[in-house]
């Protein structure tokens, strides 16, 4: 008997990233619905925004993003080093214990366990089961990199490794704290003052760089020349590229706390950092879309394709918004505002869950020994329902965010300011509800998937097949 | 080299340097990135761009296609603009930038021409005394201005007040509505210390308490009145006063008027006497500078006035 790829941690990953990517969208559209309509938290503690809000970032960022890159990288990793997944027990620990931790979270945050610290709320028992699993999965992934029956490590692999190793000294390196109970969840940070808000934005930009961007960059690389069937633009780009970025995202995280108690020097530095990465990102987005040039004709036809473009191009748009706002005039304006709110989801939403959506539609059918899924209609108006949903939200959020910003600073003849804080609130209330709705359907695309995806893996013809390794090509 | 600024926790100069080292030759090191790729893309080329010769996945190639010229010249532009930046502005720790600039140096200079635009606006309010500022209009839509943006995240957008918060438009006041009385509360501040008593009277005496002073302000609850009233002179008429009307230079409220700080319920009131209460008003006068709070205990006071 022929030896097979490992699809089953793959499968397993792939539905739930269809399901954590519902409940973490979901918890969204409840908080939004919260700051339009406030009285939506029923006075009860744990549905309260402060509680749900962080359980909405690390279901979407972790439970959603994470799956969706463990799914990927572990098909990835394997099929491109023709080898079969090192370590599979590990594998399958990944799996479980990245579960627990989701859950664990959905239970903690709630219930008010935090550390505080954004992307990084979950406290040290929680923290410490992450680098278990983390440990593993550079183990099980590092391990098949070793094992590839190919000379030469493909450039979506690059981009993985980096994410899996940045990833694991930024968990480490910012949830460093000294637990005081553990039955009582509760630590303290190692860090204090302006070192600590350095040290979590150090944390916080780079999970953006390295989890949100490198981590999909090298989901980009694989799905978009196999949905395109044409070879990659760019090598010579993609060395570059990869290079200048991993230099220069580390040192962008300063561009967090532009005007506040950090010494001028290091927001300088974490300004012009954040500009040099202009080019880097750009690099990934002119050899995602430039890989298409010759099967233009195929957007017309395929909407997984038209989900993996769209993502590029908000890639592109998000990858020039965030180095012009991280210049210190223009940060500003935008800083604690909504809009950047919007440039988040612009990432989130448009970059994020557009490329993992498209490339779960290539993969999901290959994974259950099919070759499409179930409805290509329904994948079509899911792209349509995608696109308007990120459109009102980010537009919503800019209007929104630059008009608190221009609130915030008019004064009148006589130096007081025009506008107090509440007149502010007030104003943004008709976009906090443009952006709720606009959450709302964009959430309504998901149900869509997860339809699909059920109508694809519970067909009479769909089931859990492991492929066959092909010889290398050469 | 300036010593503040330096991290508390990484005094050690060689900090700098190692940052200074890592960041600059980072930034020549994505100039020698860009260097190795001398052959760049023009349009002749364009046709004859080959394969690398890998190949991953059974389909996956990559085109050796040379780096856009733009792209290249973009990324060239960003990293001299940085080093440009680092010679002008503070971007290391060793080196201040030539411009001298500084984020607080900034802040001083638009406060001093803020300070030149509207400080002789301020500084003729400051003559005049609260009350009959408290009659000019000019200086109350100022005033006005000044509180929507200070004091109403506390005291509302109407000045009414909420639970624990004083109403300042009615004549209750608990630390004196005389002009001097309301600017000496903004500019210091004032702490209401209500001690708890539920450790000494008992369930059943905060019951009776509860009920006592309920009975001064004319209401009726369950409890015995006279046990009450005994408790009532025992512990609380030192800030109180005997008559319950309280006293205006410790913060003690009257509580024979119907102005409730807490809250009127039965329940809130025996709330404050077995659990106390904590109020604290901030000061505002370091903060604000003596010719804004002056405009806001203007402001305040004017609020009140019945004439």
């Amino acid at each position: 008997m022929q030896e097979t790829y490992n699809y089953k941690v793959v499968r397993q990953f792939s539905i739930m990233t269809v399901v954590w990517g519902i409940v973490g969208m979901l918890v969204g559209v409840i908080i939004a619905s919260q700051l339009a309509w406030p009285g939506l938290n029923f006075d009860v503690p744990w549905l309260t925004f402060s509680r749900l809000r962080p359980l909405h970032t690390n279901a979407v960022i972790f439970a959603f993003g994470g799956s969706a890159l463990f799914a990927t990288s572990y098909y990835i990793v394997q099929r491109t080093c023709h080898a079969k997944l090192f370590a599979p027990r590990l594998a399958a620990f990944t799996f479980w214990g990245w579960q627990l931790v989701i859950v664990l979270a959905a239970v903690t945050l709630p219930l008010g366990y935090s550390t505080a610290k954004e992307y990084a709320e979950l406290e040290w028992p929680i923290d410490i089961l992450i680098t278990l699993v983390w440990v593993s999965y550079a183990i099980v992934f590092f391990g098949t990199i070793v094992k590839r029956k190919v000379k030469h490590i493909y450039v979506a692999n690059w981009f993985l490794g980096s994410f899996i190793l940045t990833v694991a000294v930024l968990h480490l390196g910012n949830s460093a704290a000294l637990p005081v109970s553990l039955l009582g969840m509760k630590s303290y940070s190692a860090y204090a003052g302006v070192q600590d808000a350095m040290v979590q934005w150090w944390y916080g930009h780079n999970a953006v760089g390295f989890l949100l961007t490198a981590g999909f960059l090298g989901m980009m690389y694989y799905f978009m020349p196999k949905a395109a069937g044409r070879p990659v633009y760019s090598y010579r780009l993609s060395v570059v590229h990869f290079w200048a970025l991993a230099f220069t995202y580390i040192w962008a995280g300063p561009h967090h706390l532009i005007y506040t108690a950090l010494p001028d020097w290091t927001q300088s530095l974490g300004m012009i950092m954040s500009l040099i990465l202009l080019a880097p990102s750009w690099g990934g987005m002119i050899n995602g879309i430039m890989t298409l040039s010759g099967a233009w004709d195929k957007l017309r036809t395929d909407p997984i394709l038209k989900f993996l473009v769209v993502a590029i191009s908000f890639y592109g748009m998000s990858t020039f918004e965030g180095p012009m706002m991280a210049i210190k005039t223009v940060n500003a304006l935008s800083h604690y505002t909504d809009w950047t709110i919007g440039h988040v989801h612009a990432g989130a939403l448009g970059w994020v869950a557009m490329i993992t959506i498209g490339s779960m539609y290539f993969l999901i059918p290959r994974l259950f020994g099919k070759t499409e899924m179930y409805s290509t209609r329904l994948i079509e108006i899911h792209f349509w329902v995608s696109a308007l949903g990120v459109v009102l939200y980010i537009a919503a959020m800019w209007i929104s965010g630059v008009m608190q910003g221009l609130m915030w600073r008019a004064t009148n003849s006589d130096g007081t300011l025009t506008y107090s804080f509440i007149e502010s609130v007030a104003a943004m209330h008709p976009f906090y509800v443009t952006r709720t709705i606009g959450g709302l359907v964009f959430l309504s695309g998901m149900f869509l998937m997860a339809y699909n995806v059920w109508k694809t893996v519970t067909a009479d013809d769909a089931s859990p097949v492991d492929a066959i390794i092909p010889e290398p090509a050469y | 080299m300036p010593e503040y600024s330096l991290m508390s926790d990484f005094s050690s100069p060689l900090w700098a340097w190692f940052i200074f080292i890592v960041t600059v030759g980072g930034i020549f090191w994505c100039f020698y990135l860009l260097m190795s790729q001398t052959k760049l893309l023009t349009k002749e080329e364009g046709n004859k761009i080959q394969v690398t010769g890998h190949k991953w996945d059974e389909d996956i190639e990559e085109l050796n296609t040379p780096i856009p010229r733009w792209w290249m010249q973009m990324f060239i532009a960003t990293n001299i603009f940085a080093l440009v930046y680092l010679v002008l502005y503070p971007g290391s720790a060793i080196f201040d930038g030539v411009l001298g600039w500084s984020q607080v140096g900034q802040y001083n200079t638009e406060m001093k021409v803020a300070e030149k635009k509207y400080g002789a606006q301020y500084a003729r309010y400051l003559q005049q005394d609260i009350a009959e500022l408290a009659t000019n209009n000019e200086a109350l839509k100022t005033g006005g201005r000044l509180f929507s943006t200070y004091c109403t995240q506390c005291h509302g957008t109407d000045a009414g007040g909420g639970p624990s918060f004083p109403n300042l438009r009615d004549t209750h006041w608990l630390w004196g509505g005389k002009p001097e009385q309301i600017s000496q509360t903004i500019n210091a501040g004032r702490r209401g210390t209500m001690p708890a008593w539920g450790a000494v009277l008992g369930k059943s005496g905060v019951k009776d308490v509860t009920a006592y002073v309920l009975s001064l302000s004319g209401r009726k609850t369950a409890g015995d009145l006279k046990i009450g009233k005994q408790k009532f002179e025992q512990l609380c008429i030192g800030c109180h006063t005997a008559e319950g009307t309280g006293n205006i230079a410790l913060g003690a409220p009257d509580l024979t008027d119907k102005s409730w700080l807490y809250g009127s319920s039965h329940r809130s009131i025996a709330k404050s006497i077995s659990e106390g209460r904590n109020g604290n008003m901030p000061a505002f006068g370091n903060f604000l500078g003596k010719s804004k709070t002056h405009l806001l205990a203007a402001y305040v006071y004017s609020l009140s006035r019945t004439d």
